[in-house]
């Protein structure tokens, strides 16, 4: 069994349409990453497999359990972190917990052991209002409240959004542990970075899902040849890039420009003498494999369907 | 010599016992981008604060734009153009509106609003959508209109607190070419990130850690200074 099937699921508030035939399969005991931007529809897709809203279409399960008809038996087998702080914050740290705890019908000693390893950070601050924690603090107490119950799913919006990139990386390493509990973790981020952190995962964008597969999987689908170039004036050198011939598109990836194109046109040598002609002589280039965030970049200037163009591409 | 953008003497900020900023010390030269980077809870949005003219320093001296920190800090909140991705435009008014609420706010007159609203729409090729409600634009656009409209008074130094937070791979290296274009022009770009490869952009970079800088440099010295290959092992070294 799946430990959640999406099928055909769209949404639209009034003319908005917030997700459109979302469908999606997540195995039991692992990772996956559903990764966009703002506004993608990652919320409401959470909002709706955690049954706090109706979808317009399609269906849903979670453990088998419909996301509609079993709500009720559904909502005791997950553990849900919304993307905003949600935990009561004039009740203090201990009291929080308990209070969760208490909700499912459990006590935090019984399930202490599922939740030692987090709340054992937190725990000197046990008789801490929640809403005078630090950010980090508060995202440990509200995953600990979220597990106190040991739910099969957990549900994480946005986890790490705002946060720093250290603290990113530690809390990473936090749902790891998780998952080798055997709990399903069902995990949403803007940052393309996180993708490798993760099983399975799915892109989505304007309510639509680009892609989805390991990310080795959707990596290799990534249909063109790609340059990092580097040079000493960065920004004219992009802008000289995007006028050589044969470059389909160029953008900044930190310290390098990740630069596609067509290999029956140019190549590596022909793009680097241009540039030398036009005045770039210090650069270099290599050729490398995509990431994940130019796989999204690609896969957003598609049509929809799956299939992407290159003049879709070009457009870039 | 030309004085710098951003002058930062012994800068301290107390809140009770609680020292969010411990003593900093730093320049932000004239047309560079400067990134100003931490963890959270280090002290940046404390600090940024006193920059922008919105907090006064428990001790220490600098200026913004020329302007005092300690007693001109509403010159300095008129000489500085301000953006974050929380807040940025009102989503119910129209993009003509929003832009005429700013210079109006800026203290810009009628005309040269007009002319203000004319340039602005041209330059972003944005005629044809300046009735339609600032929240129902695509997001790219609602940034280069948010990111100009910043700029309306033509500030000396603009400050950009995580502009780029949530935003589309593609959305957000268009966004960081506008501020280049903005800095080849002249204006002084301060800017706050949690992407590391944006850290990479920038002409130099601060490091705050527990209220102090612990590093400042451009990106090259500092993987160098560090053995590192990026800057986001930079800034775990320096952070851990």
């Amino acid at each position: 069994m799946n430990a959640i099937e999406i099928d055909n699921i769209s949404k639209s508030y009034g003319q908005a349409r917030a997700l459109q035939d979302v469908s999606l399969t997540v195995n039991q005991g692992e990772i996956f990453g559903l990764i966009g931007p703002d506004g993608a529809g990652k919320t409401t897709l959470f909002r709706i497999m955690t049954t706090l809203m109706l979808a317009d279409s399609g269906s849903g399960k979670v453990c088998g359990l419909d996301i509609v008809k079993d709500f009720a038996r559904l909502r005791r087998i997950i553990g849900y972190m919304p993307g905003r702080f949600s935990l009561y914050q004039d009740l203090s740290v201990r009291e929080n917990l308990d209070y969760f705890a208490t909700l499912f019908g459990t006590t935090v000693r019984d399930n202490y052991e599922n939740i030692r390893e987090i709340y054992s950070q937190i725990e000197p601050f046990a008789d801490r209002r929640a809403g005078k924690l630090s950010g980090g603090m508060k995202q440990k107490l509200a995953l600990c409240c979220a597990l106190v119950h040991k739910p099969s799913v957990l549900f994480l919006d946005e986890p790490t959004t705002g946060v720093d990139a250290v603290s990113r990386k530690d809390f990473w390493t936090m749902l790891t542990r998780i998952k080798a509990s055997g709990v399903t973790v069902f995990v949403s981020t803007p940052y393309m970075d996180e993708a490798a952190m993760c099983d399975r995962l799915a892109l989505i964008r304007d309510g639509v899902i680009i892609g989805t597969g390991t990310p080795e999987e959707i990596i290799s689908g990534f249909p063109f040849r790609l340059l990092s170039v580097k040079g000493r004036r960065m920004y004219p050198l992009l802008k000289q890039l995007r006028k050589t011939g044969g470059v389909i598109s160029c953008f900044s990836f930190g310290d390098s420009h990740h630069v596609t194109y067509s290999p029956e046109v140019t190549g590596k040598e022909q793009i680097l003498a241009g540039l030398a002609e036009a005045g770039f002589s210090d650069c270099t280039a290599r050729e490398i494999s995509p990431g994940i965030e130019d796989c999204f970049m690609w896969l957003s200037h598609g049509n929809g369907s799956g299939r992407q163009t290159e003049a879709g591409m070009r457009q870039l | 010599m030309d004085r710098n953008a951003v002058e930062i003497r012994n800068l301290t900020k107390k809140f009770g016992d609680f020292t969010a900023v411990d003593n900093i010390s730093f320049n932000v030269r004239k047309g560079e981008i400067f990134g100003f980077l931490g963890a959270n809870g280090a002290g940046k949005t404390t600090a940024m604060r006193i920059l922008c003219g919105l907090s006064l320093p428990t001790a220490g001296e600098g200026t913004v734009a020329g302007y005092d920190i300690n007693t001109q800090q509403e010159k300095i909140k008129r000489h500085i153009g301000y953006m974050s991705q929380k807040f940025s435009l009102y989503p119910d008014l129209t993009v003509r509106e929003n832009i005429r609420l700013f210079g109006g706010i800026y203290g810009l007159r009628d005309r040269q609003i007009r002319e203000k609203t004319d340039a602005l729409l041209g330059m972003l090729e944005m005629q044809s959508e300046k009735d339609r409600f600032a929240g129902s634009l695509p997001l790219g656009w609602k940034q280069k209109l948010a990111f100009s409209i910043a700029m309306i008074h033509d500030p000396e130094i603009i400050f950009l607190d995580e502009p780029t937070g949530g935003v589309d791979p593609e959305t957000r290296r268009r966004f960081w070419e506008m501020i280049y274009d903005a800095s080849e022009k002249g204006t002084t770009v301060f800017v706050t990130t949690h992407y590391m490869d944006e850290a990479e952009y920038c002409d130099r970079v601060s490091v705050m850690v527990d209220g102090r800088i612990a590093a400042l440099d451009s990106p090259e010295r500092l993987k160098s200074e560090y053995g590192a290959d990026n800057m986001d092992e930079v800034f775990r070294i320096i952070v851990r």
